[in-house]
């Protein structure tokens, strides 16, 4: 059935890995990295020192020096339309790098490390492994690679958010992690056997033309979308595929919280944008169809149920952590109103919002294990009186707050200003979606300000038993983080063209 | 009659949905993450038996080369979920994944 090539045929295959390899620089070092990362923690064993987040620290830094040479390469496919390289791509593989380096920072400043775990192990090799597990999800272009690098993505995800393992709600929060992760990976696998089955292609780019040319039957396409979406849904953590988020993100590890909320749901969003704009451009349905429900329709539900399940269940919550769960929830609905406008001022506000939503998510997450380093734990009722104690990161979760909310003049505000006016410029049609948006932006505007109100306008219940002195270089790096918020909100110009830049994806053909 | 002498794709893609639907029977209605984990690995086979069976009929070794994939993430699947879960009964002394509840307020 399926001859041996011959000896040229093999030539051939072997020139054309040698010709991809040399794309694929940045992936390969940071896989050195983390071998290298392993290695160490072996020799330093049971030392408690600063060589494993120095190293890691320096060497992700080092990795963007190979991610900015790719810019001079053309943008293309490599490995057999495996893997693709385009600015997309780069944009990704510095948001996912500088995402691994604040993860560091933030873990070197969590002293709940010291009281959970003897050895901190191979915790920061599992942060590489999940960042190399990031930039492949945003570049992959085949169903195979897709997966693959999305089950990277996950199982690190599982392991490091039980990393306190005799804590059990850190246990607690990676078996529902896992639990939820392994049902929708499955279902996300069946998908794309469908996928397969309709077009007999595993390329994006082959199955849009195949599916441009033949056709497909709209049931079993719509069956497919829906599966694919339960997978992607669970990454970006959007209703209905939301229920592990609350409480992986409180029981985690908080620099992991900050992680996951961040980086890995920007990885969704990244494969979602790809997979649907190259695979299914036009929604996989002819306009004739009587059923009428395509992927843009399924993500406008999504995002409203998002928007309006994560704003206003937040209201209700006790613990900051479990709050900005929430929130994130309610986030994943604003991006995806980005990416349902689908032209390419969509997806460079997406981009935008994604790069807000990092500075003011990571800031906020900081500021918290700040906190919590002090009082022990992420009770709302506890922030009493923290704003006259620690006037100063106070201040910062204020802005990051403010930010969160979308009011000016912070780097929120400009991520939701382009959202909106993407989805009006593409017509009075997609009006009502950025009224709820609005709308739910400002129920948001309640719960997020109950933490300011608690931190400074109310007096604290306990008498003022310790200082809540802060370590100097915690202080500077919250406040570099606060004052980018600020001053991108004000001058943001190089974020937006950076955005644009990004937004050409690889054999896109929206439009 | 010849529909019933030979097996078609439709055979396979019955077998397929029938066990995907075991699957999620089983993931949805019981308690111990052990089973649910065997769910999802009905779930993974029944998408396996796809792959086998869309490559086999479309004549292309992508189906093929994917299930083989697919078995071994699900074995690395199962080394982590069965850690974790380990470690679950550790603490909780139990894996009953309903009775496992600390945070909800």
């Amino acid at each position: 059935m399926f001859e041996l090539p011959s000896g040229a045929e093999i030539q051939g295959i072997i020139a054309s890995l040698k010709a991809s390899v040399g794309f694929f620089i940045p992936e390969i070092y940071l896989s050195v990295l983390f071998m290298l990362l392993i290695v160490i923690d072996l020799v330093a064993k049971g030392r408690k020192n600063n060589l494993l987040s120095i190293t890691t620290l320096l060497g992700l830094a080092g990795s963007t020096i190979f991610i900015y040479q790719q810019h001079s390469l053309p943008a293309g496919e490599l490995f057999f339309g495996m893997y693709v390289l385009d600015e997309f791509a780069l944009f990704f593989k510095y948001f996912f790098v500088l995402s691994g380096i604040l993860a560091v920072i933030v873990t070197m400043a969590d002293e709940q490390f010291d009281r959970e775990v003897k050895s901190i192990g191979e915790y920061y090799a599992l942060i590489v492994a999940m960042v190399i597990g990031m930039i492949m999800m945003a570049s992959s272009a085949d169903l195979l690679m897709i997966f693959l690098s999305m089950e990277l993505v996950s199982f690190t995800g599982y392991l490091l958010a039980g990393y306190f393992k005799r804590n059990s709600r850190s246990s607690e929060a990676a078996l529902k992690y896992l639990v939820y992760g392994a049902v929708s990976s499955g279902l996300m696998v069946y998908g794309f056997s469908l996928i397969y089955g309709i077009t007999a292609q595993t390329n994006l780019i082959k199955i849009s033309l195949e599916l441009a040319a033949h056709g497909s039957d709209s049931l079993v396409m719509i069956l497919a979308t829906l599966v694919v979406l339960a997978g992607f849904g669970y990454k970006i953590g959007a209703v209905p595929f939301h229920f592990w988020s609350p409480d992986v993100y409180e029981g985690a590890p908080t620099p992991i919280t900050a992680y996951l909320s961040v980086a890995s749901k920007a990885a969704g969003f990244a494969l979602l944008m790809r997979f649907f704009y190259i695979a299914i451009p036009h929604g996989g349905l002819p306009p004739e169809d009587k059923l009428g429900l395509d992927w843009v329709s399924l993500l406008m539900l999504l995002s409203v149920a998002s928007m309006i399940y994560g704003n206003v269940v937040a209201l209700w919550q006790k613990n900051v952590k479990r709050l900005l769960a929430y929130s994130s929830i309610a986030h994943a609905g604003y991006i995806l109103l980005g990416i349902i406008v689908m032209s390419d001022l969509g997806t460079q506000a997406t981009l935008l919002y994604l790069l807000s939503y990092f500075l003011m998510n990571f800031g906020a997450f900081y500021v918290v294990i700040l906190i919590a380093n002090k009082t022990g734990n992420e009770n709302l009722e506890d922030y009493r009186g923290l704003g006259i104690k620690m006037p100063l990161a106070g201040a910062a979760l204020t802005v990051f707050l403010i930010s969160l909310v979308g009011l000016p003049p912070t780097v929120g505000f400009i991520g939701k200003l382009y959202i909106f006016s993407a989805l009006l410029a593409k017509g009075s049609l997609y009006l009502g979606l950025a009224l709820v948006g609005i709308m739910t932006s400002v129920i948001s505007l309640y719960y997020y300000m109950l933490i300011p109100l608690n931190m400074f306008l109310r007096e604290s219940k306990k008498p003022d038993e310790k200082s809540m002195k802060l370590d100097l270089a915690p202080q500077i790096f919250m406040t570099v983080l606060m004052i980018l918020t600020l001053v991108f909100g004000i001058y943001f110009a190089p974020l937006s063209d950076f955005a644009k830049y990004s937004s050409a994806m690889f054999g896109i053909t929206l439009h | 009659m010849e529909q019933f002498t030979t097996i078609g794709l439709n055979h396979y893609l019955t077998i397929s949905a029938i066990l995907l639907g075991f699957g999620l029977f089983a993931v949805m209605t019981r308690k111990n993450a052990i089973v649910v984990l065997m769910g999802v690995e009905l779930i993974l086979n029944a998408a396996n038996i796809n792959f086998l069976a869309f490559s086999k009929f479309n004549g292309g070794m992508e189906g093929v080369m994917f299930a083989l994939f697919v078995i071994v993430i699900a074995a690395a699947e199962a080394a982590i979920a069965l850690a974790i879960v380990i470690n679950i009964f550790k603490l909780f002394k139990s894996v009953d994944v309903s009775s496992i509840d600390s945070m909800k307020e």
